[in-house]
């Protein structure tokens, strides 16, 4: 017992002292399960995000917003394959991870549950989605665990053309005709809610915070970073002319913040257990596409297999 | 490879951004063989000219020390400052020295 204190001492001395905990270095069980959580949602969420996207490639506007969605969406497979790479450092294995997604055992961020109803919608997840993910990677970044913290490093520097790319085109609806104009407003209308939810529950009812924020998995809270999206955000929608879709939004003052309304708790606990709008058809597309892979697979070790039987006959 | 795990084993990617540069780790992969993961390396790690070139290794080929063994390894050098320049009084009025 005095042993495994003395660890845990010496460990939480490491952290308070911002050194990055490594793959080989002790750690408590709760610690490693924790970031397997939290770095498996977060992996889990770039490749589940590609499906709303990915439902306007054969339908972009122009050859040139296809050619950038392609490398948008092939960036968020990227994405997901760092943080599996980085998951997997903890000692959970690739097929594990995929298998809680599959069994509902993982979970992954709730705004993908959302449909992309038209191109404007597009524009208002690479603007607000990915600017709300932004601001919490951003954070992530001095994250306690090294590997954890050089995916989001390697992530932020490619995330940032994603935003772009989204508000051009939202800026480019909202200088259009006002048919356009109404179809960007609407899809901000849709996705303002949802994406100020990402950031997760209020600091005083977040389950996990405490122990996350003591082990510098978590750098801030839930609340200062949905403020600081909000803060930037508001802004942003000035300028190409839309109205953020919350009469309660207005400057404080003496904060130096925005004030904003009330976030339906009820619609994010709904969409997190499974009842969103699209909840069903995202795990099963994944769950489907993963299955026909399995000859990928198996074609791939069969040929791995030939091709060292071949070499060992050589020598 | 047990039948549980079908993604093949773990390779590390090392990338050298430009020419006459160490190679750098950038993360890993999964891959069946050294062709699929310098393919892959490919695809993952340098999708914006990160490099000019890429080295894949099998990540259980790589030994790598304990970091319960740091003292013991790295602390003998703390007292040999004398392996720096900056040890050395030069004389006065002494150039390009």
């Amino acid at each position: 017992m005095t042993a495994l204190l003395n660890f845990e001492e010496a460990f939480q001395a490491k952290i308070d002292a911002e050194e990055k905990i490594e793959p080989r270095d002790w750690m408590p069980d709760e610690y490693r399960k924790n970031l397997i959580r939290q770095i498996s949602q977060h992996a889990h969420s770039e490749v589940i995000g590609m499906q709303p996207e990915g439902n306007w490639i054969t339908r972009a506007p122009s050859l040139r917003s296809k050619l950038i969605l392609l490398a948008k969406i092939q960036d968020e497979a990227g994405h997901g394959l760092y943080l599996y790479s980085a998951c997997e450092t903890l000692g959970v294995s690739r097929e594990e991870l995929l298998n809680q997604l599959h069994t509902g055992k993982a979970k992954y961020s709730s705004i993908f549950n959302y449909p992309t109803l038209t191109w404007a919608d597009i524009g208002a997840v690479g603007w607000l989605v990915d600017g709300a993910a932004i601001v919490n990677q951003v954070s992530l970044q001095r994250t306690s665990y090294g590997p954890y913290a050089r995916a989001m490093v390697r992530i932020c520097k490619e995330e940032s053309f994603h935003q772009r790319q989204g508000y051009e085109i939202m800026a480019h609806l909202a200088l259009g005709t006002p048919e356009q104009k109404a179809m960007a407003q609407d899809a901000l209308n849709r996705w303002w809610w949802p994406s100020i939810m990402m950031f997760g529950p209020h600091d005083a009812d977040s389950a996990h915070s405490a122990k996350s924020m003591k082990w510098k998995i978590k750098r801030e809270s839930n609340d200062e970073l949905r403020q600081r999206f909000i803060d930037k955000t508001v802004q942003q929608a000035e300028v190409i002319g839309l109205t953020i879709p919350d009469p309660k939004l207005k400057w404080n003052e003496q904060r130096g913040h925005y004030d904003y309304g009330e976030i339906n708790w009820e619609e994010f606990n709904q969409v997190i257990n499974g009842n969103g709008p699209c909840n069903k058809q995202r795990l099963e597309h994944h769950k489907r596409v993963h299955d026909e892979g399995a000859w990928v697979r198996e074609a791939a070790i069969a040929y791995a297999e030939k091709q060292k039987a071949k070499q060992q006959a050589a020598a | 490879m047990n039948k549980n795990d079908n993604q093949g084993p773990l390779w590390e990617v090392f990338i050298q951004s430009k020419s006459g540069l160490p190679y750098k780790h950038a993360g890993s992969l999964h891959a069946m063989d050294k062709e699929m993961a310098l393919q892959n390396a490919r695809d993952l790690y340098t999708r914006r000219n990160e490099g000019t070139s890429i080295w894949v290794v099998l990540s259980e080929q790589i030994v790598a020390s304990n970091p319960n063994d740091a003292e013991e390894l790295f602390d003998p050098m703390n007292d040999k400052i004398y392996r720096h320049p900056t040890f050395y009084t030069m004389p006065e009025g002494a150039k390009h020295i």
